[in-house]
């Protein structure tokens, strides 16, 4: 098994968080774990609204499906090309105004396409898009592009509002998804019969992704991502692999855009907003950038914040840029990453040694999250709240914001939590620093060094 | 190939601002010559290279390959036409296995250009050819590795590696030695000669050992001009060159080393 | 022709506010290779810290101690964050900048709410600094301050008057961005830490080696381009609203200033924020559309087609974007900038 390319052990003496080089995944993955990875994802992807039967569940499902795809066709850029966009959402969205109007037009009559190809349609409208924005884009990689995207980004969601024929103006424009002939009986007015069409593209698309790393183009890019230069040298125009790659990205996004138009039926001046397009990279780098699951990851934990976590606190995107921001410090990998590493040892079987601290290491997190959450909830309950509601709870605890107790406990809990924190921390890195080492020169071994 | 010459450069001339680095070179590598590019540090070799293979644009004058002009030609175009090189500072793909970076380094050469609708894993031709340069270059037994994760000595020979893989008739290695070892060095040169056998050779180099062990010309940059291209006995000879570089015992050392050498292996 | 001189000097001053801005996210980037994702977020909390204690205190200590403390900021933030991060690459510094632009508008939402506050300039700022007064018989006349009333309004019916105020916060902004100018242009050329920022801007690891501590420089010189901001955040939320959204409108902005005017370059962001805070300034107030083009040539159009809404979008209305189709044109004509000396 060649785990062992995954991570590099360099760093991985140090005391603080190992610090994992970023690495693609695994060759030789056997044929027979291959094929029973997708067969798991495609019967998940069938059973799921029989476990989640509720209507909302299911437009969850959907829209988790959604995610799925935009964040895939976001790394393609990320991970993959290197390249970090700060304006993904102007291909999703300009498709799903499209597809919208496909929608309008199928209704009446003068398109007479099924109501199931219209997140193609949004495919093509977002490739066509990416075709037309994407030559001046690519021009610059790194930084300027990043800002470049950005521009573009505003450029285009400042346009939106300008030309509401189109766009709909303030309000945007709406459409019916149940119209023209039901197929079978299927009419994608229910929420089921949409969320298994989702599926259907969510799985076909998630393949076609993976393929194209298996492809010339795909590995050029990953080329191109870790030396420009060198690709020049050795037969390739960097900028149009680049352009031909965002192009693919482009269509990709598309169908999720197209696919967003008829889960919500409606498009609005934020579906390309700067707002989404942050969306998109910070959920694809938490997921994991690096790896080719992780969007899954981000996208499942996008949604899940959406829906679920802004239930629980008012203070979610704040806890969200924190995470985020700590992320990048000590995880750039990602929850991928994470999850990558683990593999990696109990591929050599050092695992149990490592988890028995995790419990530990939790505990001790939790012990600071909670004091941290208790004060920025009671900074959001007096930001947020009227003058007469002084009480929010944090993990089932009340807090008033008018009592010390509360104000002293958070910052004490706060305290406590960081000095078990570190101390459990300093022993968990010592331990990890050895097993690495060994995991290393076990490699060595093999490699006859 | 329609000229005698693989590269000929015609009053070549290079300036960085106010400063003219390249002055005038003219040189005429003849198809299947191995030639080393000598010359004190600032004489503008890596220059001449990166001016060769497009990284820069030369200020005037001609750069000829197989008799068709490339001067202001993109790096691609250049390789496409077929001329290959290798970098003095790594240059390689550090997260792609070391099998994957051969394999990209011969991709265009077999007309997949920009093919996302097949997958490498059928490309018969390109797995059968980046397996032969892995043997080629002695790095079988790190097949998957990544190339992050090489030694220093690794990492050159991969550089090699793809510099060759497209098969380019030209192949122009910028100081292929630099930081090695005595005995890895030694191995290398072994290595440089199998890979370019039949191939034009054009090597920038420090070590007069390899210098005079390698090449069948010597090409002596001073100031950015070529002020003598001949055998190596005649360059040894030549007084202008004993003036500007061989003058010191530890040079005359290498050259009798690389004589030594040069002896065990005739015909080169 | 009074018109032409106010908007002149509006537009200069926010393109020297501009500069301000894009100087310090230029001179990070020349020296460490990190855009500051956040650095227009340093600006918002310059006018945040500045609003608060112009409440204690009033403007003018504010003015001092705001930079300041948003410089004491940015130096923590890329001792403890940023520095961990650089051996990641630029995309994971681009990254973490990013992800702090987005903790700070939440952080200022949550502490000084959603809504604008009211940034009142003090007492000495308020009304023009000077007003131009155009009378069809007298001719142009400067007068200082505010004109009266009875100079703005004509005696006669056949007199036209036309008074253009040059408001004293815009005239400060000018004076403090020169001011800025002038001291920087000084420290990086006169004195010694001048000397070691200029070539830690293209050689850190020689001026390491040659015993100065690069990382403490980087600190400084973090810090200082955050200060910087600050300040410029103090004087612009005084001039503008001041909002939560207020760094993301300018953020975006001084990136295509930086990309425009060529990544790098401290002439070329000079250039290019003058160029866009002029045509901006100018866009704003001029009501022109394409429709009015249109009926001026005499061409004829039929009631459909006049109520296009593309062309019946006036110049004001378009002006918003008119920095970012120029960044498009610039990438598609001169796609290393005005004056760009970095291929990035």
């Amino acid at each position: 098994m060649s785990l062992e390319t995954a991570t590099s052990s360099a760093g991985a003496a140090q005391a603080s968080a190992p610090t994992v080089v970023p690495g693609p995944v695994v060759r030789r993955w056997p044929l027979r774990g291959r094929a029973g990875t997708w067969a798991g994802f495609a019967l998940i992807l069938l059973l799921a609204p029989l476990v989640f039967s509720s209507d909302l569940s299911v437009s969850m499902l959907s829209q988790i499906g959604i995610a799925i795809v935009a964040c895939l066709s976001f790394n393609m850029l990320l991970g993959q090309g290197g390249m970090l966009s700060f304006g993904h959402a102007v291909y999703t969205g300009l498709a799903t105004f499209v597809c919208i109007h496909a929608l309008l037009g199928i209704a009446s009559g003068a398109f007479p396409v099924p109501v199931s190809l219209v997140p193609l349609i949004g495919g093509l409208a977002g490739a066509f898009f990416a075709i037309l924005l994407g030559y001046v884009t690519t021009k610059k990689a790194g930084t300027p592009f990043a800002m470049i995207t950005l521009g573009i980004g505003e450029l285009v969601a400042a346009m939106v509002l300008m030309v509401p024929e189109f766009f709909g103006g303030e309000g945007g424009v709406s459409a019916n998804r149940s119209v023209g002939k039901p197929f079978l009986g299927i009419t994608f007015g229910p929420p089921l019969q949409v969320y298994y069409l989702t599926a259907f593209y969510t799985f076909v698309c998630t393949a076609a992704m993976f393929a194209f790393t298996r492809t010339p183009l795909g590995r050029m890019l990953n080329a191109v991502r870790d030396n420009p230069e060198r690709v020049e040298f050795i037969g390739y125009s960097t900028q149009r692999v680049r352009y031909f790659s965002f192009i693919i990205a482009g269509f990709f996004a598309g169908v999720a855009g197209g696919m967003y138009a008829l889960n919500f039926e409606i498009a609005t001046a934020e579906v390309v907003g700067a707002g989404r397009s942050g969306l998109y990279l910070l959920f694809t780098f938490l997921g994991g950038a690096t790896f080719f699951f992780g969007p899954i990851i981000g996208a499942i934990l996008m949604v899940l914040s959406f829906t679920l976590l802004s239930e629980l606190t008012k203070g979610w995107p704040l806890y969200l840029g924190l995470v985020f921001i700590l992320m990048v410090m000590f995880a750039p990998g990602g929850i991928a990453s994470l999850v990558m590493m683990n593999v990696r040892l109990a591929a050599y079987r050092k695992l149990s040694r490592v988890a028995a601290w995790y419990p530990a290491l939790l505990a001790a997190a939790l012990v600071m999250l909670a004091g941290a959450a208790a004060l920025i909830e009671l900074f959001y309950q007096i930001q947020l709240g009227s003058g007469n509601e002084t009480h929010t709870s944090v993990f089932g605890i009340g807090l008033d914001t008018q009592s010390q107790a509360s104000w002293i406990g958070a910052v004490a809990v706060l305290l406590v939590g960081y000095a078990l924190f570190e101390l459990v921390r300093r022993r968990f890195g010592r331990v990890w620093g050895r097993v690495q080492e060994e995991i290393e020169a076990q490699v060595a071994a093999r490699e006859g060094r | 190939m329609s000229s005698k010459y693989a590269v000929e450069l015609k009053d070549l001339r290079k300036s960085f601002g106010k400063t003219e680095i390249i002055r005038g070179t003219n040189l005429a590598v003849a198809q299947g010559e191995r030639v080393a590019v000598i010359g004190p540090n600032g004489a503008g070799k890596s220059t001449l290279f990166n001016l060769i293979s497009g990284r820069f644009a030369p200020t005037s004058g001609e750069i000829l390959l197989n008799g068709e002009r490339v001067d202001g030609l993109l790096p691609y175009e250049i390789n496409r036409r077929g001329l290959a090189r290798s970098f003095q500072i790594t240059n390689i793909f550090g997260r792609l296995s070391v099998f994957e970076n051969l394999r990209c380094g011969v991709l265009w050469s077999l007309g997949y250009r920009y093919a996302f609708w097949k997958f490498l894993a059928d490309l018969k031709d390109a797995n059968t050819r980046a397996d032969e340069l892995l043997q080629m270059i002695k790095l079988d037994r790190k097949r998957d590795t990544l190339a992050m994760n090489l030694t220093y000595a690794e990492q050159r020979a991969l550089e090699i590696g793809i510099t060759i893989a497209g098969g380019a008739g030209v192949v122009m290695l910028d100081e292929p030695t630099a930081g090695m070892s005595k005995t890895e060095t030694a191995r290398f040169i072994e290595l440089i000669r199998d890979v370019t056998e039949g191939k034009t050779l054009l090597t920038v180099e420090h070590d007069m050992g390899v210098v005079f062990g390698l090449a069948d010309k010597i090409a002596v940059l001073v100031y950015g001009e070529v002020i003598a291209f001949d055998t190596p006995d005649a360059v040894r000879a030549n007084a202008r060159v004993q003036e500007a570089y061989l003058g010191s015992v530890l040079a005359d050392a290498q050259v009798a080393e690389g004589t030594r050498l040069h002896a065990g292996h005739p015909g080169h | 022709m009074e018109f032409f001189t106010i908007s002149m000097l509006n537009g200069l001053s926010y393109g020297l506010l501009l500069f301000m801005l894009s100087s310090g996210l230029t001179l990070i980037f020349s020296m460490m290779g990190v855009l500051n994702f956040a650095h227009a977020s340093f600006y918002m909390i310059g006018a945040y810290l500045a609003y608060t204690i112009a409440k204690i205190t009033g403007f003018w200590p504010g003015l001092v101690i705001a930079p300041i403390v948003v410089g004491l900021l940015g130096a923590l933030f890329e001792s403890q964050c940023l520095r961990r991060v650089h051996k990641f690459g630029h995309v994971a510094e681009l990254l973490i900048t990013f992800g702090l632009s987005f903790v700070v508008v939440e952080l200022v939402m949550l502490i000084w709410g959603r809504t604008p506050v009211d940034f009142p300039p003090p007492p000495s700022l308020r009304g023009p600094a000077f007003t131009l007064v155009n009378s069809s018989v007298d001719g142009l006349r400067l007068v200082l301050g505010a004109a009266p009333a009875a100079m703005c309004q004509a005696a006669d019916a056949s007199v036209r008057v036309v008074c253009s105020p040059f408001p004293a916060t815009r005239g400060f902004m000018m004076l403090v961005a020169l001011l800025m100018l002038v001291a920087l242009w000084l420290l990086l050329t006169r004195t010694r830490i001048g000397l070691v920022i200029q070539s830690a801007l293209t050689h850190p690891e020689m001026v390491e080696s040659l015993g100065h501590n690069v990382p403490r420089v980087f600190m400084m010189v973090f810090g200082a381009g955050c200060a910087l901001a600050g300040l410029a955040g103090v004087i612009g939320g005084v001039t503008f609203v001041t909002e939560p959204a207020m760094a993301f409108t300018v953020g975006t902005i001084i990136f295509v200033v930086v990309v425009v005017g060529g990544m790098g370059s401290l002439a070329g962001a000079f250039v290019a924020s003058l160029l866009i805070g002029v045509i901006q300034t100018f866009a704003v107030a001029l009501d022109y559309s394409l429709l009015s083009l249109v009926r001026g040539l005499h061409v004829p159009l039929s009631e459909g087609a006049s109520d296009f809404s593309v062309l019946k979008l006036s110049i004001s209305q378009v002006a918003p974007i008119l920095p970012y189709l120029f960044l498009v044109l610039i990438l598609i004509f001169r796609p290393k900038g005005l004056l760009g000396t970095r291929e990035g």
